[in-house]
């Protein structure tokens, strides 16, 4: 009705239309653009409510964390028994390592941060001398863990367990399996043809067979393989199946990265008449190892997801304590509790992983794009 | 290249040889600990308290053995094996006794280069049915799903009884007793099939044991003992021994609580006194034991009769009876020879 | 000595003299291995033999594909796990596929809530062991479902319960032939119309509504002979007798929870693969074809999955020869898959460690080297047709 008059240059900035912002507007964009996306959104509302309201209350609720048996947790509530885990912690987190001792497992474990953090994040304060310390780590936590040496007691390995056994098989795997892997990735690509039907029949074969037949060999069958009389531990065993088994993915990861590489630097590389070693170390590697981190990670959260699987050959690691716990008359019975507990710490483990490996993609991207 | 087996074959024997010169009694002594390998999880014969320390009958069974050879029952490295490893890993040197409920067997004496000693456990093959289920006998059985712990001598015993018997069933094998369990309970099968020993036990730890029954038909003979390597008399002489002892104790009434009394003085029953070391016992040197070596094992574990009850006798939630697992004289199946 | 030398520095005699090298490393190291084994073997008295695949199993297994019974030899028994292992990786790699592809998708929808829902989905399911996920599908399945006598019944031909999903069974009968004659007809008419269609489209653009024609041949045409002959199928129906259900055609509890754990947990990683196939189509291929109109579902189906496709295939492959190997992990819930039969009760009665992993390695290493090669030939053809 009212005509107002501006002068020129001084007309108001009116608000943007409404229902385009502010929540409504994100919400009609985002959750309700049109009938099947409403729909969509529909249905997903009512699935979350029915995961939350069924999940909530069984796991928090109605949940017992702490009693002396499930009949005690039975009588306090119906939700979640969580008493079986709580009383049984220690031996979920340190298996049967002696009690008194197990600072010795928390030390190794803090220091292992340390240890890793020049190698994972590239600007940490004072990496040269970080460094030195991660490559003298894996002796002193061998030593300090195993002991025998400088008055710490010796533990055996039968003693180990539980999620220790986990970070142990899982570390010492991921670490060894890497250098493995790019020697295998090196000699898959070699011009020696022996070199290379060595590698690719070792990658297809490990690549080839389920880990379960690899860990059944590494219990039963590859004693046979070593002179008589020899005995190394099945933990030690264990972890080389581990090593070789990750060290093929690697190998594949790694193959990917060097095939990616343009032709153009080999050249380069020639005409500044560089030798093998020279090339593989300054044009190859360091270009292929950028492009293949992320799955050279995802191998490595393959490998410490699977080392639950040696409780098939009767290790106790978190599921094998879980499993020992269940076969307490006490706690029998409370086999989804259990389940969930060690599913939860692998969950969040592996997502650390993933999530590292995401941010170490974003930063290495932003060189080359 | 043939000639190079041949040397390495060599070598390999001489160093075979070389490790077999070394007693398996020195290593353990040498180590300060016994290495004993156990089930991964079956109550009242080895489970983890919450503590963490193994308990049950075939632990008990590792203690006595490391109270004879180090004088110290707690000198043990229990290393778990399930039905399947259990026999590679004694044969890989992981341990010095396998204590894991294992059947004797022909062809696992024989075929398999162990030597079992001695029989700790009669037990059998028997069935656990839920009582509401109805069922009164093994044959109206035609139909029933079975979970079957795997590993064992079980699925064979199972195949054979149904066939005899002109029966229909649908086997559920399970590798560990504590799944088996689960999937009993959950009613995924009619009847769970195991030694009649794992039957109570597992039956112990459920909500309302009295629910459930184990049905009168035992369809094998189990008898259950420790097993050692092949090859070494000394040692396995040494296990075999340790066992007697125990029953032996039972059977002269030396308990943990009276050991030492006995021991300090001279008995009228000249066994007991050669028995605990107050005489002279011929050739126990050669075992390379000292002559204390049964008193502490009855004093750190006991008996046989204590044993078994503090493991799985009436006072426990397993609640199972002595049967053919006492002495000779009680009506048992365990006659103990002379301590000469 | 210079001579030697130069026999170094000439590039082409170094590499054979480092191949023999290698060569000879290896030989050694084979020999040293046998020698081991050799001597081990003598040892403790065994040796190297595979009769007892030709000797009775003496065990019974709950679900086979072919008839089997504990008189059979433990080869039979061997190969009844490697058909089991084959159906529930076929039955993974359907769940797979569907969920994956379905879930990749949405995770690239523009639905806020969903896209996240699918997000979370993935990183929840990959990031927990595939043995957990197994474990406590069975769990969920056998704790949930009810027993055999309150078994929930569909239409009292099919039945639910904690002892599996019971199924009609079809029994054949003579005049059956002229039934799977006619769905061989139907095969090869829906296949020539296919092609026909396609080159109709190519020269003019018109569009048949194929899948919709030859769905309906395929079924209409045996249905005819059916009837024709006589209705020559009858159907088993399971009944409920003593314990448990009998007759008709079962999948078992282990069966499923197998399934479902590696369908979905499998799942998680295509979803993975198929929302980095959809980004990696050029943007303006989607730009392009909403331009000349086409609807979303048609720009998917038409435009996007066809060029992802080829950066899909191969990636999926591999997770299907995973899905494959992990299906390895039933021996967890006793379902009698090759590594449960063959190197698991057979490994335990005869005592054959060596044999029977050396032959169960070498099925998997089969398996999967073929299906290697296959790839490896699917996408030498991709490449060349080139777009």
């Amino acid at each position: 009705m009212s005509l107002e008059t501006y002068k020129p240059g001084s007309y108001p900035n009116l608000p943007p239309p409404l229902g385009t912002v502010g929540v409504s507007g994100w919400v009609r964009n985002n959750l309700f653009s049109s009938i099947s996306n409403s729909l969509l959104t529909i249905l997903s509302v009512t699935l979350l409510y029915y995961l939350i309201f069924g999940i909530v209350d069984w796991f928090l609720l109605d949940a017992v964390f702490d009693a002396n048996s499930k009949i005690e947790c039975r009588k306090i509530n119906d939700g979640a028994c969580w008493a079986v885990v709580s009383r049984r912690i220690g031996q979920f987190v340190y298996g049967f390592y002696p009690e008194a001792e197990r600072w010795r497992i928390d030390i190794t474990f803090y220091a292992m941060f340390f240890a890793f953090a020049p190698l994972l994040y590239p600007d940490v304060p004072k990496r040269k001398y970080l460094l030195w310390f991660s490559g003298i780590y894996p002796i002193l936590a061998y030593l300090f863990i195993n002991g025998g040496y400088f008055g710490l007691t010796k533990i055996e390995y039968s003693l180990f367990g539980g999620f220790m056994l986990t970070v142990i098989i899982g570390v010492t795997g991921i670490v060894c399996s890497l250098p493995i892997g790019i020697l295998l990735a090196l000699g898959r690509q070699s011009k020696l043809t022996v070199v290379r039907t060595l590698c690719v029949c070792f990658i297809e074969f490990m690549r080839g067979v389920p880990l379960i037949t690899l860990l059944f060999v590494a219990s039963s069958m590859l004693n046979y393989f070593m002179p008589p009389g020899t005995n190394f531990s099945i933990l030690v065993r264990v972890i080389i199946m581990f090593t070789f088994f990750s060290a093929a993915y690697i190998a594949e990861v790694i193959r990917g990265g060097i095939q990616a590489i343009p032709k153009g630097q080999y050249e380069a590389a020639d005409a500044l008449g560089l030798n093998y070693w020279q090339k593989t170390r300054f044009i190859t590697l360091p270009q292929a190892m950028k492009i293949s981190i992320p799955g050279i990670v995802n191998t490595f959260i393959g490998l410490y997801k699977d080392t639950t699987l040696v409780v098939v050959i009767g290790l106790l690691d978190p599921l094998g304590i879980a499993r020992a716990s269940l076969a307490d008359t006490k706690w029998n019975g409370l086999s989804i509790e259990v389940y969930i507990f060690v599913a939860l710490f692998f969950f969040v483990s592996c997502l650390a992983m993933s999530r590292y490996s995401l941010w170490l993609e974003n930063k290495l991207n932003t060189d080359h794009k | 290249m043939k000639t190079k087996i041949l040397l390495a074959a060599a070598t390999a024997g001489v160093m075979f040889a070389g490790s077999v010169l070394a007693s398996t009694l020195d290593d353990v002594r040498a180590r300060g600990k016994l290495n004993c390998i156990i089930n991964t999880g079956l109550a009242g014969f080895a489970a983890p308290d919450d503590k963490g320390n193994w308990t049950g009958f075939d632990v008990d069974f590792c203690k006595a053995v490391a109270a004879a050879t180090l004088g110290d029952a707690s000198k043990v490295n229990y290393t778990t094996a399930t039905g399947k490893t259990r026999f590679t890993k004694l044969a890989a040197g992981e341990g010095e006794i396998l204590s894991r409920n294992t059947t004797w067997t022909f062809s696992r004496d024989v075929d398999l280069s162990q030597t079992f000693i001695g029989v700790s456990y009669y037990d059998g093959q028997g069935f656990m049915v839920p009582k509401a289920l109805g069922v009164k006998s093994a044959k109206g059985l035609d139909g029933a799903s079975v979970c079957i712990q795997t590993g064992t001598t079980t699925e064979l015993n199972l195949a054979e009884f149904f066939a005899a018997n002109n029966m229909k069933y649908n086997p559920v094998p399970i590798e560990t007793n504590s799944e088996a369990q689960e999937l009993y309970k959950a009613g995924r099968c009619d009847v769970y099939t195991t030694d009649a020993s794992g039957l109570y036990a597992t039956m112990s730890s459920f909500d309302n044991p009295s629910d459930h029954m184990v049905l009168p038909e035992i369809v094998s003979k189990e008898p259950l003992g420790p097993v050692v390597r092949h090859g070494d008399d000394q040692w396995a002489d040494i296990v075999g021994w340790t066992l007697r002892a125990m029953m032996a104790g039972e059977e002269l009434n030396i308990t943990s609580a009276n050991v030492k009394s006995l021991a300090g003085k001279d008995n009228k029953n000249k066994e007991i006194n050669r028995l605990l070391g107050k005489d002279p016992l011929q050739g126990l040197s050669k075992l390379g034991l000292s002559a204390d070596w049964a008193v502490q094992v009855i004093s750190q574990v006991g008996n046989y009769a204590e044993v078994f009850e503090k493991n799985l006798g009436m006072s426990t939630p397993l609640k199972i009876a002595r049967g053919a697992n006492q002495l000779y004289r009680d009506g048992g199946l365990f006659y103990i020879p002379p301590i000469k | 000595m210079t001579y030697l030398h130069s026999i170094w520095r000439n590039e082409k005699s170094r590499e054979i003299i480092i191949q023999i090298f290698v060569l000879l490393c290896i030989g050694w190291f084979l020999s040293w291995l046998i020698s081991n084994v050799d001597a081990n073997f003598k040892a403790l008295g065994k040796d190297i033999s595979f009769e007892f695949l030709f000797i009775p199993a003496g065990y019974d297994i709950n679900q086979y594909l072919i008839d089997y019974n504990n008189r059979d030899s433990h080869l039979r028994a061997g190969i009844v796990g490697l058909l089991n292992t084959g159906l529930v990786a076929f039955f993974g790699i359907i769940l797979a596929t569907f969920l994956g592809v379905t879930i990749g998708i949405i995770r690239l929808s523009k639905n806020w809530l969903a896209s996240k829902i699918a997000y979370w989905y993935v990183e929840f399911t990959r990031n927990v062991p595939i043995l957990l996920h197994i474990l406590l599908w069975h769990g969920i399945i056998i704790n949930t479902l009810p027993h055999p006598k309150q078994a929930i019944s569909f239409a009292d031909v099919s039945f639910l319960s904690n002892r599996g999903f019971y199924i009609p069974k079809m029994l054949t009968e003579n005049g059956i032939e002229l039934v799977y004659l006619f769905v061989v007809i139907g095969i090869i008419f829906s296949i020539l119309f296919m092609k026909y269609a396609k080159k109709k489209q190519d020269l003019t653009g018109a569009q048949y509504p194929v899948f919709w024609i030859n769905l309906s041949v395929i079924f209409t045409l045996p249905l005819i002979a059916f009837f024709l002959s006589g209705m020559p199928i009858s159907l088993e129906i399971p009944a409920l007798k003593g314990f448990n259900f009998r007759g008709g055609m079962y999948m078992s509890p282990e069966l499923a929870a197998l399934t479902f754990a590696l369908g979905i947990y499998t799942a998680a990683f295509i979803a993975e693969i198929v929302r980095a196939g959809i980004l990696a189509v050029d943007k303006g291929q989607k730009e392009a074809a909403e331009s000349i109109g086409l609807k979303p579902s048609k720009v998917m189906s038409l435009v996007i999955l066809p060029q992802a496709r080829r950066v899909i295939i191969p990636p999926l492959t591999s997770q299907y020869l995973n899905l494959t190997k992990n299906s390895s992990l039933a021996i967890a819930i006793g379902y009698m898959d090759l590594v449960a039969t063959l190197g698991g009760i057979s490994l335990n009665q005869t005592g054959r460690e060596m044999e029977t992993m050396v032959i169960v390695m070498l099925i998997y290493l089969s398996v999967s080297l073929s299906i290697s090669a296959l790839m490896n030939w699917y996408n030498n053809r991709v490449k060349l047709v080139g777009r």
